[in-house]
């Protein structure tokens, strides 16, 4: 992955009669990345891949492709192929004619037709079933042949418009890892939309995280996790707790803070985001994972807030608790993994729960 | 209800079912059967086998020309309401405008009106604007009579038609004109078929406005009615009949069959939308 970047959004925006739908995007997408939009229904993700693959135009910006405006440049004409989310698999085409559709204009001998579109089939696994009528495929093959009849035609970048959102969970969890590593192996620039934030972290190098028309965050999985720019961000990926906190003070080790439900703390400069206002932050956020439950007395951490547990939930692996920090009315949620030889405590018990200032995130 | 008088409804709708099939087809198994009789007289009973009224069609110009002149009706009318048919389709199934639903409405009218009418209305017309009589004014007349039927037909085709389909072609360096070469149309190609066989159909046997409309050349029906006044050529017409039933019953198995074919390939359920 390099980075230079293959795709460039100028202040796309565009406006559905009196709908905007995008108010001028920027992002850089980098050459051989796997990039995806993540955001809820309607902010205008499907919007803005259409846009690059050339089936709408923008009512404002640029957008640029491997250093080439394409402005005035129609789908045909661009080193972009899409994977529908309905796949749009030719029904009177066989899977191998599906494949080989888009070289056919490209007029290279039969023989390197049939070569490619092997190999093409073979990366998506599916090797031995070009003479398959359309019908004939289960939603998961479907969806490969969508792929590989991209793939075949060396794209610089391919647009996924939540190509898993038809298949059943378990189908859909598989592809999101195969997706990856064929993504990884033939270095071609991805980019996914969807609304599904854990398939996002899964699958993106990097994610650019969508409301209403704009672009919230841009950042990496781990990134977007660990120092959301803001709460709405912060609640749309995974699970974030938000207490009540107080400026006390600030100074070159950080800022310090009251957080009723915790304690008093020092947030240390590294994990205090650029250019933030302290005296402006209102609450704070930390996740389930990041608090503990120290079920034996000699246990310790960097801090320590006692509470009750109010409820539970089991998944199997992990239970989460919600807990009423000391004497605070709205508890806490955090989660445990569960091993051999502890029991889910009951409603009601009395916990002592660890936590540090690095896993405070601050907002504005 | 008691299972005694379940049974007896049953047997009541069974001869009711019976009578119905017997109005229906009897006078249809007439035809063949009176085509093959040696008598001149359509009277039963039945006097012997013969094929003489086939070989007197064979020799007759009269009815040549009528069987050529119906043959020019019915092509032309088949081909330009199932080329308008598919553009109306088209539009209809692609894109909203103001007054569409009404538009569609008035396309499909002549459905419903009554064929004399149109007829009536249509002549009145010609004549009030100068033209004159011929084969042209009544291929005008039989396309708007079929122009609904083919709409009907060609709407489940390109309804069926999945948008991303064309996007996808597009997306893949096709061209419009090669999407809709390579897609579109062998995709709805099943439903032009089917579309065509039948206004071919509807045009060939049509009467009324054939007779109201056709000047000095009579299409085939004309051509029959004006030889029902001669008892002597009786015989002749049923051996005509029996061959157009048969014409007819192959053509619109052939379009059904082509409508089905059509229906299973974009996977649609092949019941939805049939005539026959
Ligand atoms: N062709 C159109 N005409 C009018 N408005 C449109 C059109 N396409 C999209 N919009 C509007 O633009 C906004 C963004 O739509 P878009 O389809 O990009 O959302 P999305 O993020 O892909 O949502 P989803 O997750 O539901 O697919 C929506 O408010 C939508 O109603
Ligand atoms: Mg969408």
């Amino acid at each position: 992955m390099s980075e230079k970047p293959i795709i460039e959004l100028r202040d796309v925006a565009k406006s559905f009669g009196t709908v905007k739908a995008l108010n001028g995007i920027n992002a850089n997408i980098r050459e051989g990345e796997f990039f995806s939009l993540l955001g809820p229904s309607g902010c205008g993700k499907t919007t803005l891949l259409r846009m690059i693959a050339g089936f709408e135009d923008p009512s404002g910006g640029e957008i640029v492709i491997d250093g080439k405006s394409m402005r005035g440049i129609p789908a045909n004409r661009r080193p972009t192929n899409m994977v529908f989310q309905s796949y749009a698999i030719f029904p009177h085409l066989s899977v191998a004619e599906n494949v080989a559709y888009g070289l056919k204009r490209k007029k290279l001998p039969k023989t390197e037709v049939t070569d490619e579109v092997n190999k093409a089939l073979s990366m998506v696994d599916l090797s031995g079933y070009g003479g398959r009528a359309a019908h004939e495929l289960s939603g998961g093959q479907r969806q490969r042949v969508a792929l590989a009849r991209a793939l075949v035609m060396r794209p610089k970048v391919v647009l996924l418009d939540e190509p898993l959102s038809a298949l059943d969970k378990k189908l859909r969890e598989q592809m999101q890892v195969e997706l990856r590593q064929l993504q990884q192996s033939i270095g071609i620039t991805f980019i996914l939309v969807t609304h599904d934030q854990e398939e996002a972290l899964i699958m993106s190098d990097r994610i650019a995280v969508m409301f209403e028309g704009d672009i919230a965050q841009i950042d990496s999985p781990e990134g977007l996790y660990r120092h959301p720019v803001s709460k709405r961000v912060a609640s749309f990926i995974g699970v974030m707790n938000f207490l009540d906190a107080r400026t006390t003070g600030q100074s070159d080790a950080g800022v310090s803070l009251d957080i009723p439900a915790l304690g008093k703390v020092t947030v240390p400069a590294s994990h205090v985001p650029d250019g933030l206002d302290a005296n402006s932050v209102e609450s704070v956020g930390v996740r389930p994972e990041m608090l503990t439950i120290l079920f034996d007395e000699r246990e310790t951490a960097e801090a320590v807030a006692k509470g009750v547990v109010t409820s539970t939930s089991y998944y199997g692996d992990m239970t989460y608790y919600s807990v009423a920090l000391n004497e605070t009315k709205a508890p806490v949620t955090l989660s445990m993994r569960n091993t051999a030889g502890r029991s889910v405590l009951p409603a009601g018990s009395e916990v002592r729960v660890g936590w540090g200032a690095e896993s405070i995130v601050l907002f504005e | 209800m008691r299972p005694g008088r379940a049974k007896k409804l049953w047997n009541w709708l069974a001869v009711y079912a019976f009578l119905y099939m017997v109005f229906l087809y009897a006078p249809v198994i007439l035809l063949p059967l009176f085509a093959f009789n040696e008598s001149t007289i359509i009277a039963f009973p039945l006097s012997g086998f013969t094929t003489e009224w086939f070989t007197v069609l064979v020799n007759n110009d009269a009815l040549a020309r009528s069987v050529e002149n119906s043959l020019f009706v019915a092509v032309t009318t088949a081909v330009v309401s199932t080329l308008l048919g598919a553009c109306a389709a088209r539009a209809a199934a692609r894109y909203r405008f103001p007054g569409q639903k009404g538009v569609i409405g008035f396309i499909m009218l002549p459905l419903v009106l009554p064929e004399i009418i149109v007829a009536v209305a249509l002549l009145v017309v010609l004549m009030q604007l100068g033209f004159s009589l011929s084969l042209w004014t009544v291929i005008a007349g039989h396309i708007l009579i079929c122009m609904p039927y083919s709409i009907a037909i060609l709407s489940s085709a390109f309804q069926g038609l999945d948008r991303n389909l064309e996007e996808a072609s597009f997306d893949l360096g096709e061209t419009n004109w090669g999407t809709f070469k390579r897609v579109i149309f062998p995709l709805v190609l099943p439903g032009v078929i089917s579309s065509l066989l039948i206004t071919f159909t509807i045009s060939l046997d049509e009467f009324i406005i054939a007779f109201f409309l056709t000047g000095t050349d009579a299409t085939l029906p004309v051509y029959i009615w004006s030889q029902l006044r001669f008892p002597s050529k009786l015989p002749s017409i049923m051996a005509l009949g029996t061959i157009l039933l048969v014409l007819s019953i192959i053509l619109l198995i052939l379009a059904e069959w082509f409508r089905q074919r059509s229906a299973k390939r974009q996977g649609v359920e092949a019941a939805a939308g049939g005539f026959i």
